[in-house]
């Protein structure tokens, strides 16, 4: 009889046993659901920084954009709340710290489609931002020192000047705009160097106003990132259409395709 | 009838035609007109502005007193780049008259330097009136020059569309008054050998990087950078390599080898110095599918490819995302230390982790072995240069080359006001702030709006 009745205990004993790591599981789920497992660093962009941004601001640690892109702002943010929170403080974003976060904060999904939609949604969490309201709106690393603009603008001349050329040496016609701009001897914006009267043939004959594919854009960020495949050249022309005898005089670094670029 | 009706409808033809082709010469007159007008507005501007020019140095020269002075010189340093910027918007690109845009370029940079100098403390030493002397006897000789040219712009009317066409068609001797004007001051300010500016505008006019300095090893030969690159790469032996030096003259002394691999519709393109085949930049050219690993990811496979390469001793300084790529750069680390002059950056592709891009001049041509000094300020004093209103977040040591193009030991604050994230350098030998940086490097998505 006593056996039997520890039985009858027993079954709701075990679906509970049972209940504890399904539920866990379950729970689980729900963070998995959100971020993903990378780890995220500063320089990051995508839906796990949005979601890292508005997490933070929720509890009021981030008060910048959230514009998905892991900046500075929310690299101090981050460091703050590992600080606050007990954990090591190297503003990487760890399995961690996102169980941290997940317990602390709520997130509502939709604001990624908001974010990635260009749209501002209303405050997040209750704080109130640093411009006057949470801003939200869909960001872009860019270099130091240079305006997506500035990109465009050079990515126009490179598609013009060098669409048919190796990539190579588009990064090499980019990088001499730049070094251009360092040189004592041109104007020191890049648009100033890019409209320099007789510069560019493709300026002057209107080539630079055909649309640049992502190649060319590539070309422009790896040479403002560093990259000289020109071996810091000035100048560069195309021996079969060049018309100035002056050019031929010039110490010649190397060719790249239909182009020799020159001291 | 037909035959009139004919002759009226050709007779209708013919006048709205040439009407047509009257209007079309009236526009095209109207474009040449403008675009004429604007260069000669930027060529009269430039002769006033290096008549103002000579004037305002003339008039330092006679100047005692120091409160005049720095005002005056700045004066000079506007005038220089409002010069400058004259020239910049003439057809003279791929004519030879770069010597005088580098001419007032310098003479921008010195009135800057002692402009913005404590006069009261380091007064202006005498080799630097000397230099003030020479510079105003070649802007009088530029600018009576330019003003012959001007002259003879206004009383012949002469045309910029001219010197646009004659440059153009390059197969006829030029005889174009404004070029050989504007050849004559190119050739004499060539001649100004004589001009001292001093230790910081000469080496601001340095080349960005030299690379015959501080490479290390022996000259090699093509195929010796050819086996060296195949070493490098760890690629197969036998692999197809175009390889070609650099010219001659060329102060950029390297080897550019290009290596297609078929099988993945992938090319490599590189550059080795001739100094020991070390690699300058790698670029890989391939299509990069969907991102599949994360940037940190990226980051330690970008750590072991320098790693696996000897760069030992590097630590990530910058990060950043671009779509479909990771590109980080690496400063190298001495006692703790971050040493900025010796940075490499590299480039990796988000969809397979391959290493997709490699750049490290600023490495090669500055690494080397460094005895640093101890600071010989404390962190506390440094910290009081600080600017009250900055929050400190992060602190440590750094070398960093200055505007003097010095390499200097400094302390080295991360801190914020409200939103913003400023970098500041605090010598550590004197206290001076040598450089404050506003971070940068995110920004709307204008392409979304």
């Amino acid at each position: 009889m006593m056996r039997k009745l520890f039985n009858i205990f027993k079954i709701p004993l075990i679906i509970g046993l049972l209940c504890v790591p399904l539920m866990t599981v379950l729970d689980h789920n729900h963070e998995a659901d959100a971020f993903s497992n990378q780890v995220i660093q500063k320089g990051a962009t995508g839906d796990d920084v949005i979601e890292l941004q508005a997490r933070l601001q929720y509890i009021g640690f981030y008060k910048g954009k959230i514009d998905g892109v892991f900046g500075w702002g929310t690299y101090w943010a981050v460091r703050n709340f590992q600080h606050e929170f007990g954990l090591t403080v190297d503003g990487l974003v760890g399995s961690e710290m996102k169980a941290k976060l997940n317990k602390a904060t709520k997130y509502d999904p939709s604001i990624k489609q908001k974010v990635n939609k260009g749209e501002s949604p209303k405050n997040y969490g209750g704080t109130s931002g640093g411009d006057g309201g949470t801003k939200a709106t869909q960001g872009k690393n860019t270099p130091a020192g240079y305006s997506q603009n500035d990109i465009k603008l050079m990515a126009n001349a490179v598609y013009g000047e060098a669409r048919g050329e190796p990539y190579e040496g588009q990064v090499a016609v980019a990088a001499v705009i730049l070094n251009r701009v360092q040189s004592s001897s041109f104007p020191n914006t890049v648009s100033g160097v890019i409209f320099e009267p007789r510069a560019f043939t493709a300026v002057s004959d209107g080539q630079i106003w055909l649309t640049p594919n992502d190649r060319a854009k590539e070309a422009v960020l790896d040479a403002v990132n560093g990259w000289d495949p020109s071996g810091e050249a000035l100048y560069y022309f195309n021996p079969n259409t060049a018309t100035s005898g002056w050019i031929w005089t010039r110490p010649q670094i190397k060719r790249i395709g239909k182009h020799i670029f020159c001291e | 009838m037909i035959r009139s009706i004919l002759i009226g409808a050709l007779a209708i033809g013919v006048v709205s035609t040439s009407y047509w082709g009257y209007k079309e010469h009236q526009e095209k007159n109207a474009v040449l007109i403008n675009a004429e007008n604007n260069y000669q507005r930027a060529f009269h501007e430039l002769n006033f502005h290096v008549d103002a020019l000579e004037e305002k140095i003339g008039s330092t020269l006679a100047m005692s007193s120091r409160a005049r002075l720095s005002p005056a010189l700045a004066e000079v340093w506007r005038l220089t780049s409002e010069a400058q910027n004259d020239v910049g918007q003439l057809p003279l690109t791929l004519m030879p008259f770069n010597k005088t845009e580098e001419f007032l370029s310098n003479i921008g940079q010195f009135s800057y330097r002692v402009a913005v100098r404590d006069l009261d403390e380091k007064p202006l030493s005498d080799d630097e009136y000397d230099t003030l002397k020479k510079l105003h006897k070649h802007a009088t000789e530029i600018k009576n020059e330019l003003r012959k040219v001007q002259a003879m712009v206004i009383n012949h009317n002469l045309r910029w569309m001219d010197v646009e066409l004659a440059l153009a068609s390059e197969k006829q001797a030029q005889d174009n008054t404004i070029i050989d004007g504007f050849k004559t001051v190119d050739k004499q300010v060539e001649g100004y050998s004589d001009v001292n500016w001093g230790p910081e505008v000469t080496q601001l006019n340095e080349k960005k990087e030299n690379l015959s300095n501080n490479v290390l090893g022996e000259k090699v030969t093509e195929d010796e950078a050819k086996k060296a690159v195949i070493d490098y790469l760890d690629i197969e032996s036998d692999a197809k390599i175009d390889i070609t030096s650099t010219g001659e003259k060329a102060g950029y002394q390297a080897y550019s080898l290009s290596i297609e691999n078929p099988k993945n519709k992938s090319s490599v393109n590189l550059d080795v110095t001739k100094k020991g085949a070390h690699p300058i930049w790698i670029l890989m050219d391939r299509k990069i599918g969907k991102q599949k690993i994360s940037l940190n990811e990226a980051a330690s496979k970008a750590e072991a490819f320098l790693k696996e390469h000897d760069i030992s001793n590097m630590v990530i300084s910058e990060s950043s995302q671009y779509d479909k790529m990771g590109v980080f750069t690496f400063v190298y680390q001495q006692d703790d230390i971050n040493i900025y002059p010796d940075a490499v950056h590299v480039k990796v592709a988000l969809d397979n982790g391959d290493i997709a891009g490699y750049e490290s001049i600023e490495y090669l041509t500055n690494h080397q072995k460094r005895e640093l000094p101890k600071p010989a300020m404390s962190r506390e004093e440094a910290l009081a240069q600080i600017n009250e209103s900055v929050q400190i977040m992060e602190e440590g040591l750094g070398v960093i080359r200055n505007d003097l193009n010095e390499e200097v030991l400094c302390y080295e604050f991360m801190g914020t006001i409200d939103n913003e994230t400023y970098r500041i350098f605090i010598n550590a030998e004197n206290l001076r702030e040598e450089k404050v940086e506003k971070m940068d490097g995110t920004e709307t998505n204008y392409d979304e709006l």
